[in-house]
């Protein structure tokens, strides 16, 4: 095939394509989610989102335990959720190959930690491939694979964002064809895992890690290049492209597998050079197990634990000299962080818990931007479903007038994703108070995929969609209320009642997602601002809509207008505005 | 090592960064070069600045562009194009689009944005190339081609083979904005 520019998270679905895939499964997360976007693509694949990472290994455990080639897929904090089959799974290793793909965000461009999932590897006992580009990406895919099943094990397959989301050249392959057809087969021995069965397979495990330790130090995937005879460098993933930007004569043992490492191949390397760098991102996690070979290196001694690697980073920390820049900004500039979305239905919402001066205790979506200016109504966000436990002990510890003023916010995806279980607690342990559902009928924060609530699969097919409302009754809270977020006063009262009401409650704010095409119908003509009536008084500022501008030189105190371009028409700020100034052109769908 | 060129992409989400720079880096790649490109999704396609990099030479290893090293800072926005100067080579080059989008301090009032941006990017940078890229791409017929005029107007600075080009508009543009994108690359090109 001709050569493609395609990303990491790209060339992994077709890695997984030609290894002769046939189920990918994953909960989407930045910056993995387009591997299974991808996958989609090829009809030999069934993909789709499962609820949660936990779902999703073990629904690929499943195609595993069925002999067909599995891919499953997650972020960094989705590893966390997926952790307890995980540990078991490399006990009972594999009937056929079953690889997990998982993205690390140095620098958290997207995320809430900066965690380093190759403690993973090592803690699980599962090994790890890392590419260092798209070309990698496809090969250790396919790669992984094999390996898999020829050492009877899950294989990691671990990117970064600046894997997953680089695009450089691939030169694809041909899928593979005679892989075994699915079947039933019982072996208790292996996938029981009992402690008389799993004492014997931890026993398995820890001679398999030793042989492939071993194995790894002549494979082509982990390399040396020689240059220098002075100066080596032990790098893998992008870091290694980093190196060789910042190191460019420098002798180089390129690791493809980081866990387990070729101890051998590392100890004939290391001995040759004057000058020896570990150059990894995060944790010393080479660096660490190559010192306890009594190896001397150079490594987090100067390179940073935190954020992730540039080659000017790399650079600045080895030679200790600041890059200069040639040109300056000499002036204050204003940051531009992101926002909500013109017409966004979590906007008013968030208007109204500020004003209701709730502590609001938040979760992991879009309305995690409610904690922006000038909403700035969130006062705790931890980890995905957090927001309903965190609620439930907030209120409980609580007494008097504060009792009250917590509110959980969690959007639909995410309360599927692990709030359920917390929204259990709520009802089971007595807390009183409050949870509002966001239902946008979408996974948005990662691009708009469907999920269980939004009725349609990663296909786009219709599908059974949850009840949101019936499953909050069935875990027994009695108080459960649906209201429009594009009408202040209604979600207004909605949500004063709950906060003020003795007992558990549920407020399910239901509009789409402005983005969803399939719900194009809500986005409006965009209003106008009468110059006449504005009185720049500044109230529709509150909301921090994108499409208003103020304007400091209009009128006598400044006035607002709005942008013809970006606004939706939803009528939050007409809603805010006591002077009538903004104007309903018409209903009519214009921007659709 | 043998040269590599590096381009900053840098404005605003929702401007069509990522597709320009898709664009670019098919041609690129069709004119035999090792290409790389990144850029960050996520939290900030919202509004958020945006930057993309892309890289190209005979052999690539960073998919990022080295602090320090952008040969030419390609821009859709003043203010973000300002903000990036710092990544910019000595003697590098500027394509700045005339135009500005507020961030968020600024719409609700609380700050402003910046005077006299142009004049202060031109008088550092010798070879600042500003081009009305909303008349121009109104003027071609859809105001969402932008990002195709200011791609014209790039390919005065780089020595690629002008069907490439329309090669790569022809793959990545849908059929029915085609015709409105390949003008919208003429005027851009023709704009220097």
């Amino acid at each position: 095939m001709s050569k493609q520019i395609l990303s990491g998270n790209e060339a992994i679905a077709r890695g997984a394509y030609e290894a002769g895939v046939t189920m990918a499964v994953a909960y989407p997360g930045t910056p993995s989610t387009e591997i299974l976007e991808n996958t989609r693509n090829y009809s030999s694949i069934d993909s789709s989102w499962a609820p949660n990472e936990k779902v999703s290994l073990e629904v690929g455990i499943g195609a595993c335990l069925g002999g067909a080639r599995s891919l499953v897929t997650m972020k960094h904090v989705g590893l966390n959720v997926a952790a307890d089959p995980l540990f078991t799974l490399s006990y009972t290793g594999v009937r056929a190959g079953l690889v997990l793909a998982v993205a690390d965000d140095p620098e958290l461009h997207s995320s809430q930690n900066e965690q380093d999932s190759r403690h993973y590897a090592r803690a699980a006992k599962m090994p790890m491939f890392e590419p260092a580009d798209s070309q990698e990406a496809l090969d250790f895919t396919r790669l992984a694979f094999e390996v898999s099943e020829q050492f009877d094990t899950p294989i990691f397959l671990r990117t970064t964002t600046r894997i997953a989301h680089s695009k450089s050249i691939v030169e694809p392959g041909e899928p593979l064809t005679d892989l075994p057809e699915s079947s039933l087969k019982s072996d208790p021995a292996k996938f029981v895992m009992l402690p008389g069965n799993a004492r014997k397979r931890h026993i398995v495990v820890e001679e398999q890690v030793t042989k492939m330790s071993q194995w790894s130090c002549n494979q082509p995937f982990n390399r040396i290049e020689e240059r220098s005879s002075e100066v080596g460098v032990i790098t893998g993933g992008v870091s290694y492209q980093y190196a060789r930007e910042t190191l460019p004569d420098a002798s180089v043992l390129k690791l493809g597998l980081v866990y387990p490492l070729p101890h051998q191949l590392i100890r004939d390397f290391a001995k040759r050079f004057k000058t020896l760098y570990v150059i990894e991102e995060l944790e010393p996690f080479i660096e660490d197990q190559v010192r306890a070979m009594e190896i001397e290196v150079i490594g987090k001694d100067c390179l940073p634990i935190c954020g992730e690697l540039t080659p000017g980073r790399i650079a600045t920390a080895i030679t200790g000299e600041a890059i200069v820049p040639a040109y300056e900004t000499n002036i204050d500039l204003p940051n531009r962080p992101p926002n909500m979305c013109p017409g966004c239905p979590h906007r008013g919402v968030f208007y109204t818990l500020k004003k209701l001066k709730a502590f609001v205790t938040g979760d992991i979506g879009c309305y995690t931007l409610g904690f922006m200016p000038p909403l700035s109504a969130m006062d705790s966000c931890i980890c995905m479903g957090a927001s309903v436990g965190n609620a439930s002990g907030l209120n409980k510890v609580l007494s008097g007038s504060d009792k009250q003023k917590v509110v959980g916010v969690i959007g639909d995806s995410t309360f599927l994703h692990t709030g359920i279980n917390g929204l259990m607690d709520m009802a089971y342990n007595g807390s009183t108070a409050t949870l509002i559902i966001l239902d946008n009928h979408i996974t948005a924060m990662t691009g708009r995929q469907e999920n269980p609530a939004s009725g349609f699969t990663l296909d786009g097919e219709e599908s059974e969609r949850v009840d949101l409302e019936l499953l909050c009754r069935s875990v027994g809270i009695k108080h459960v209320r649906k209201v429009n977020p594009w009408d202040l006063e209604q979600t207004r009262n909605a949500i004063k009642e709950e906060m003020e009401r003795e007992a558990p409650s549920v407020v399910i704010t239901q509009a789409p997602c402005i983005l969803i095409k399939r719900d194009v119908g809500q986005r409006k003509t965009p209003l106008e601002i009468v110059p006449e009536k504005c009185t720049g008084c500044k109230a529709c500022l509150q909301i921090g809509c994108p499409a208003i501008e103020w304007q400091p030189d209009a009128g006598e105190r400044g006035k607002a207008i709005v942008s013809e371009l970006l606004c939706v028409g939803c009528g939050i700020c007409d809603q805010l505005c006591k002077f009538d100034a903004f104007k309903l052109v018409s209903n009519e769908v214009r921007n659709g | 090592m043998a040269k590599v060129t590096n381009v900053l992409l840098a404005g605003v989400g929702g401007q069509g960064i990522l597709l320009a720079s898709e664009v670019l880096s098919e041609v690129l790649m069709l004119a035999g070069f090792d290409v790389k490109k990144n850029e960050i999704h996520g939290m900030s396609q919202r509004g958020g600045s945006v930057t993309s990099h892309v890289r190209f030479g005979e052999k690539v290893y960073s998919p990022i562009i080295p602090e320090g090293q952008a040969d030419i800072l390609f821009g859709f926005e003043l203010l973000e194009t300002y903000r990036y100067l710092p990544l910019l080579k000595a003697g590098g080059k500027v394509i700045v689009n005339r135009l500005r989008i507020m961030p968020p301090a600024v719409a609700t009032g609380l700050e402003r944005y910046p005077e006299a941006l142009e004049e202060h990017i031109a008088s550092q940078v010798k070879d600042t190339r500003v081009v009305d890229g909303q008349n121009l791409a109104a003027a071609a017929g859809n105001p969402r081609t932008v990002n195709t005029v200011l791609l014209g107007a790039l390919s005065n600075i780089l020595d690629i083979d002008e069907t490439l080009w329309s090669q790569a508009l022809e793959k990545m543009v849908p059929k029915k904005f085609l015709s409105e994108n390949i003008k919208a690359f003429e005027l851009g090109r023709q704009s220097d």
